[in-house]
């Protein structure tokens, strides 16, 4: 360690050799007369440092990169493989839903809530003072212009992944009226944006387009 | 290792002899488990459970073994495939309800096996790494049940294996790829389950190695005992066997008992009905829970929300979500530095008046409440009893532990453990 300090001060090109042979205690005397003559330091010629420990450092280094090689392939094969890559969008044909009704479809192996708000749950989501939400949004945010009552979101809570409660007539809508997950209790406004519980953010609104007045393209 | 006085493996036969002397595999088991290995004489019925551990790791691979046999890990038919075992496989509705129950009470011995090392300060030095090896083996468990939950593919596999993976989603940056790369998709579906089969099978043998890393750490010191008080002599020792390997059997015996009454009478006892709907990927149980053996760690999971306050503390990228799950993996690595928390040289808890009104007033009603927490819907009742419990939980080991361990009179140690076990009045207490 010392060799490397002094070659330092005396503000020559760092020696060449390599760290192991300087780490060694025993050979600290001859490295420190290396240092102090930094013309046979140069060359990387001193008796501390043979060429040998160059090939030494070589043959680990290359053995190092072949098992990292190797570990690559190991690990990559659980990422998603090419069939599960392969995703399509879908379009799903929207007529049927009233105001106050959604569905459930499946996108990506995901839940989709499809919802035609009411006026009364459009008026309610605007009427939420944005800034003192957890992930501020509006309405109009999460909505496509001229559609604000079509809410299109994953059904995919945000904390740990369940599907939240509400899309189905019948289910409990938590605090705020819109959802609310089992889970762990997250509770989602008619927005569905997050106001009560662990998860961290909104629903995620995924990318999607109104191709014609009733069929929404999803992906 | 062992103590000077352990008897010596004295070959008797020709073939022993042969064998000796070329591999003495016989020899080891002797001074492991048989005569060779003298263990302190005051056991009590606690010292059971670690035999009773390993007893139901063998049951829980033997089963495990015949079940890949029938199973077939795929989402159209891994359901199915359970179905078929209990009903159609000789002896498949048994076998499947071993391995089922057998989980379940894999985790109740080795939770007694943890309070008992808890109490007694099994932890202490010169312990130290049979318990650092023993909270891995706890780590393994969990990730082993966990992935076996998944297989049958019903409704709790399904959300279970949602949830879990979340778990990871939680951590900055790499979470969500992480996430990805643990499920191969998006959600979990064939990939995770095919990767949960394979794992499963793998994960009972790499368990089966830290044991016995964990059993020979326990052979260099040799066997902690009630009183705390180290070995001195011969008389405070009997062989292993046959004297533990009676006491053992006996043990198992009832452990036994305990296990086919409910494998035979009450098999589901233990089991969420839900798990008898196939999984659904478009809709959550409304009352979605883990196994029992997870529900102190979920509760702790659930105490954080962001009402609870800690997240803002100025640090906002710690959101309730990463909060929670540092919480409920923190919960169990804490117990990697217990050793050094507590440093009070009396090990048992016989002899620590305080440190044993902490751990039956304290750390057991916290944990018991952090268990039927977990069991309640999120609702805010149950929310703050999580929080106060889950505060408990950190504040005891973090806190009350090396403060007690400094301020605390022990209770005079008896001089030997033999004195302890012969009632000879001790000196000094009247104290």
């Amino acid at each position: 360690m010392s060799t490397v300090k002094k070659t330092k001060t005396t503000g020559k090109k760092p020696v060449k050799a390599p760290k192991a042979s300087a780490a060694k205690a025993g050979k600290a005397a001859i490295s420190n007369t290396a240092a102090e003559n930094p013309s046979v330091a140069d060359n990387g010629q001193t008796p501390g440092v043979r060429r040998r420990d160059f090939i030494h450092i070589a043959t680990v280094s290359f053995a190092g990169v072949g098992a990292a090689a190797v570990a690559m392939p190991l690990v990559s094969q659980m990422s998603a493989s090419a069939d599960v890559l392969a995703l399509a969008s879908i379009e799903v044909d929207v007529a049927a839903i009233q105001p106050g009704q959604s569905i459930k479809t499946s996108w990506r192996k995901q839940p989709v809530f499809i919802r035609n708000l009411t006026p009364a749950e459009v008026e309610e989501a605007n009427k939420v003072d944005v800034g003192a939400l957890r992930d501020p949004q509006t309405l109009a945010d999460r909505t496509k212009p001229g559609k604000e009552n079509w809410l299109i979101t994953l059904g995919v809570c945000t904390h740990l992944g369940c599907v939240p409660l509400g899309a189905a007539a019948g289910e409990v809508k938590g605090e705020y009226g819109g959802y609310f997950c089992p889970c762990h209790g997250s509770h989602y406004d008619t927005a569905a944006r997050i106001r009560k519980g662990p998860a961290p953010t909104n629903l995620v609104v995924p990318e999607f387009a109104f191709i014609s007045d009733t069929v929404v393209k999803i992906g | 290792m062992s103590f000077p006085w352990a008897q010596e493996y004295k070959p008797q036969g020709t073939v022993s002899k042969w064998v000796d002397e070329r591999l003495p595999l016989p020899r080891l088991v002797y001074n492991a488990v048989g005569a060779g290995y003298p263990v302190p004489r005051n056991l009590n019925y606690f010292w059971n459970f670690g035999v009773l551990a390993g007893v139901a790791l063998v049951i829980q691979i033997v089963t495990g073994i015949i079940l890949a046999m029938h199973y077939y890990a795929s989402v159209d038919g891994a359901f199915n495939s359970v179905e078929h075992i209990m009903r159609d496989v000789n002896s498949g509705w048994f076998i499947r309800y071993a391995h089922m129950n057998g989980a379940s009470f894999f985790f109740i011995v080795v939770y007694i096996h943890i309070f008992r090392g808890l109490f007694y300060g099994s932890y202490k030095a010169p312990r130290e790494m049979i318990w650092l090896l023993g909270v891995t083996i706890f780590l393994l468990m969990m990730a082993t049940a966990f992935m076996g939950y998944v297989l049958p593919w019903g409704q709790m596999s399904f959300w279970g294996a949602q949830v879990i993976t979340g778990f990871f989603s939680a951590i900055p940056v790499v979470g969500e790829p992480l996430r990805q790369w643990l499920l191969g998709g998006f959600a979990p579906d064939q990939a995770a389950l095919n990767r949960f089969f394979s794992l499963h099978y793998l994960m009972p043998f790499v368990i089966a190695g830290v044991i016995i890393l964990h059993v020979w750490a326990l052979h260099i010191p040799g066997s902690s005992n009630p009183t705390g008080v180290s070995v001195k002599s011969e008389q405070d020792t009997v062989p292993f066997h046959p004297y533990y390997t009676a006491k053992d059997g006996f043990g198992l015996g009832i452990f036994l008992i305990f296990f086919v009454a409910v494998t035979f009478f009450a098999p589901n006892m233990l089991g969420h009905p839900d798990n008898y709907i196939p999984a659904n990927p478009l809709s959550t149980p409304a009352h979605i829970v883990p196994e029992w053996y997870f529900l102190p760690f979920y509760a702790i999971l659930k105490a954080f929300t962001v009402d609870f306050g800690i997240p803002f503390t100025g640090i906002i990228i710690i959101e309730a979500k990463l909060m929670g799950v540092l919480a409920m993996f923190g919960s169990i690595l804490l117990l990697f530095f217990l050793p050094w928390l507590d440093t009070s040289p009396v090990r048992s808890g016989h002899y620590r008046p305080l440190f044993r009104k902490f751990f039956w007033f304290g750390l057991i009603p916290c944990i018991i409440l952090l268990t039927y927490c977990g069991g309640k819907p999120p609702y805010t009742q149950w929310v703050i009893l999580s929080q106060i419990a889950a505060a408990y939980y950190f504040i005891h080991f973090l806190i009350i532990l090396p403060i007690v361990s400094r301020i605390e009179r022990p209770l005079p140690l008896p001089n030997s453990i033999t004195e302890a076990v012969t009632g000879k009045p001790l000196e000094k207490a009247a104290a």
